[in-house]
């Protein structure tokens, strides 16, 4: 970790509204630039946006585990690059994110390894088993006091099991973030939309319905029980008509969309490259629309880039039997950019609600998804909304290379992130 | 061409020039020294990563009938259990100076991902469940043969029903793509459980009508059904599916004057054929077998054969 500390003064940056104004770092926090001593070191943003430091609600650091695939310090390096100043760290290591201790551990490795803030997300079930419930109240009253759960990599599909999560986590105001795949109706070989594309490829198809029927279900569990479902990485239209319908009865749900589901395209997979290999798979384009219509609308109200490394090793393998997912902590923003804010979808202050108030509001962390105002962590990322590049894996700083951006041209945007004062990247 | 991973890579012209020297290769089957010099001093290495007995055999024979040096390599297991990479595996094979790869895997998309890793040339010899171009081509020359005998040359109007799994098979994929190119008019013929997603886009005809189709069809091309489907729930149970799809000898009897029965192998007699319809006069079973020979020697020979290859 390389952090500048000491006092910074931003001069001349625009806000995601659309005034211009410094920002004075002191000791961590926004400061009144006024009060800036003479002498202070300077970042001129003539031109460049400051908006509050973008927040990942889903993200897989593999440390403990999959060292060889990242670690935490170089998943948050990435997160940095990308802009982002908090990431929350999936359950599905080696060990299992299951105990207060395994939450605490990965907590440790934030504060010790990270250039970002690391937000440690608990199994809902012990070893993602999907039959016994993990220690979740130890996990909310740890030091890393969780509030998100998730057997993300696998769905919890028994019902019982699900309602008795969404119950339990009640008394700690957590949430039960679901990754929503009828293991029927999608099954372990299932590794491409079904679709014109799984069929002419001779691919196990994986229909969008095996999403929406979770979807469904949990909604309908969540109103029962009347506590709180977070649906990770939505992909497909039908989903977006159910949450929209759950949202109009008050159901507690909130949801995320990944910044390759609002971008890529099923035909992608017709090379069989494995690097296009995701779990939910790449969608045909009338769900991207469908998302990116609710991204827009806030029926999707988070970005979650579901940031996936696999060593080279795991994926040189046939498509059916590659690991699924992909990279996405440094496109993410670019891909919003060209997705929603470029085309005139969503405008500036929309997408700071999508990437960094909506996240940190969604796993009750105060020090993140804050307005850039005096008094507030010193939590920015600096933007140039012009530039652009033609994104190169080999560039990256995530130690894994399945980068679906490759050779594709897009924005470029981040041109600094600070992190509690520090910065922890700049171009 | 440089590969031969799908019936995609080929359009007419090509399809012909293979059909046509595979006939010139069939002469050489009936004489008693078949060797013919064209491949000396090539490295052909046929890969199994899934047992085959008629598709390995046949190529290793076309391999050798062209004197090719042909390399059988068994790879039977999944790399991932050996703990290696399909791509490791392949390079390894790759820094030999292998001239061609023969590749047959279980997985779709396998002979695509090897041709874009290695230097050799790629003949796909099945993939998974999505094609197995050699088997439409010698589909197809068998298909030929029988239409001149019976003095109906020409693919143009021909129906060509394809019966059974279609879902999970290879063969039927490739058949599509290349009856579409001979111009015959294809319909495929299965219980709706079986029919592939998207299939009203394949420019082809799609029923679970078998009785109303057999009449009209020129050719019959009766799949290979697994049992582990019936299990899977595709289907209730054999005797329904044979009842429902099997050619059975009442509707061997039903078939359209002239017309031929067809299928890839291994059969399973008694459930989507009967044996009364797999030993007909008009059962090209065992041609398409001879054929295998000849259209291997062809196809490698347009791809290994010359400087220019033949095709390319």
């Amino acid at each position: 970790m390389t952090p500048t500390t000491g006092n910074l003064l931003i001069t001349g940056a625009k806000l995601a509204d659309g005034t211009t104004t410094d920002l004075f770092i002191a000791d961590g926090k926004l400061a009144d630039p006024a009060s800036a001593p003479a002498g202070t070191q300077r970042l001129d943003a003539d031109g460049l946006m400051a908006l509050p430091g973008l927040v990942d609600s889903h993200t897989h650091l593999r440390q403990p585990g999959r060292e060889d695939a990242e670690t935490v310090d170089t998943g948050t390096a990435a997160a940095a690059r990308g802009g982002f100043t908090c990431v929350h760290a999936m359950a599905n290591l080696t060990p299992v994110t299951d105990t207060a201790e395994a939450a605490e551990y990965v907590q440790s490795l934030g504060e010790r390894d990270g250039h970002c803030e690391v937000r440690v997300v608990g199994a809902v079930t012990k070893g993602l088993g999907g039959e016994e419930l993990s220690e979740l109240g130890r996990m909310a009253n740890s030091k890393a006091a969780v509030r998100v759960f998730s057997d993300d990599g696998k769905c919890v599909s028994d019902s019982l099991v699900m309602r008795r999560a969404l119950t339990y986590v009640k008394s700690f105001n957590g949430v039960i973030a679901q990754h929503s795949q009828d293991p029927r109706l999608a099954g372990p070989n299932a590794c491409c939309h079904e679709s014109e594309w799984s069929g002419r490829l001779g691919l196990a198809g994986w229909p969008s319905q095996a999403e929406s029927v979770i979807v469904a279900r949990d909604v309908q569990l969540a109103e029962l029980t009347d506590s709180r479902i977070h649906v990770c990485h939505v992909s497909t239209a039908e989903s977006v008509e159910v949450i929209r319908w759950a949202k109009k009865r008050g159901i507690k749900v909130t949801t995320e969309v990944t910044p390759h589901h609002l971008l890529l395209d099923t035909p992608l997979v017709a090379g069989y490259d494995t690097t296009f290999k995701v779990n939910p798979p790449l969608r045909t384009s009338e769900h991207l629309e469908a998302v990116r219509e609710a991204l827009a609308d806030g029926t999707i109200e988070m970005v979650g880039t579901d940031h996936a490394p696999h060593a080279r090793q795991d994926k040189d393998h046939p498509f059916d039997v590659a690991l699924p997912g992909m990279l996405g902590l440094e496109q993410a923003l670019a891909v919003v950019m060209e997705v929603m804010v470029n085309t005139g979808r969503m405008d500036w202050p929309t997408l700071v609600e999508r990437m960094s108030y909506a996240p940190a509001r969604y796993s009750q962390t105060s020090t993140q998804g804050r307005p850039l105002a005096i008094g507030e962590p010193a939590n920015v990322t600096l933007v140039d909304p012009n530039a652009r590049a033609t994104v190169d894996a080999e560039a990256s700083r995530s130690r894994s290379r399945n980068n679906p951006y490759h050779g594709r041209e897009l924005p470029d945007p981040v041109v600094a992130t600070i992190w509690r004062g520090r910065i922890t990247y700049q171009r | 061409m440089r590969h031969l991973l799908s019936c995609a890579d080929l359009d007419l012209a090509s399809t012909n020039a293979i059909l046509d020297l595979a006939e010139e290769m069939q002469q050489v089957q009936s004489r008693s020294v078949k060797k013919l010099p064209a491949l000396r001093g090539r490295t052909v290495v046929n890969i199994f990563f899934e047992d085959s007995t008629r598709t390995r055999t046949s190529f290793e024979i076309a391999g050798k009938w062209l004197s090719a040096d042909t390399i059988n390599v068994s790879a039977k297991g999944s790399s991932v259990s050996k703990g290696e990479s399909l791509r490791d595996t392949m390079l390894t094979l790759d820094a030999m100076g292998v001239d061609a790869f023969v590749i047959r895997h279980a997985s779709s998309g396998a002979a695509a991902q090897v041709a874009s890793w290695v230097k050799a040339q790629v003949i796909n010899a099945g993939d998974g469940q999505h094609e197995h171009p050699t088997q439409a081509l010698l589909d197809a020359f068998s298909m030929r043969q029988h239409f001149r005998r019976i003095g109906a040359e020409g693919f143009a109007g021909k129906k060509v029903a394809i019966v059974g799994d279609v879902l999970h098979s290879r063969v039927a994929r490739s058949n599509v793509l290349l009856q579409q190119i001979l111009g015959s008019d294809v319909v495929l013929v299965a219980p709706p459980t079986l029919v592939p997603t998207g299939v009203n886009e394949w420019d082809c005809e799609v029923t679970g009508d078998f009785d109303t189709v057999l009449p009209e069809a020129d050719i019959v091309m009766m799949l290979r059904v697994q049992r582990e489907r019936m299990a899977g729930g595709f289907f209730p149970t054999e005797r329904e599916y044979t009842e429902r799809y099997g050619l059975t000898p009442e509707r061997l009897a039903k078939m359209k004057p002239g017309a031929a029965i067809c299928h890839p192998g291994p059969m399973n007699r008694g459930v989507e054929i009967s044996s009364a319809a797999a030993d007909a006069a008009n059962s090209l079973v065992l041609e398409q077998v001879a054929a295998g020979v000849a259209i291997r020697m062809s196809v490698l020979y347009h791809l290994l054969g010359s400087e220019e290859g033949a095709l390319r």
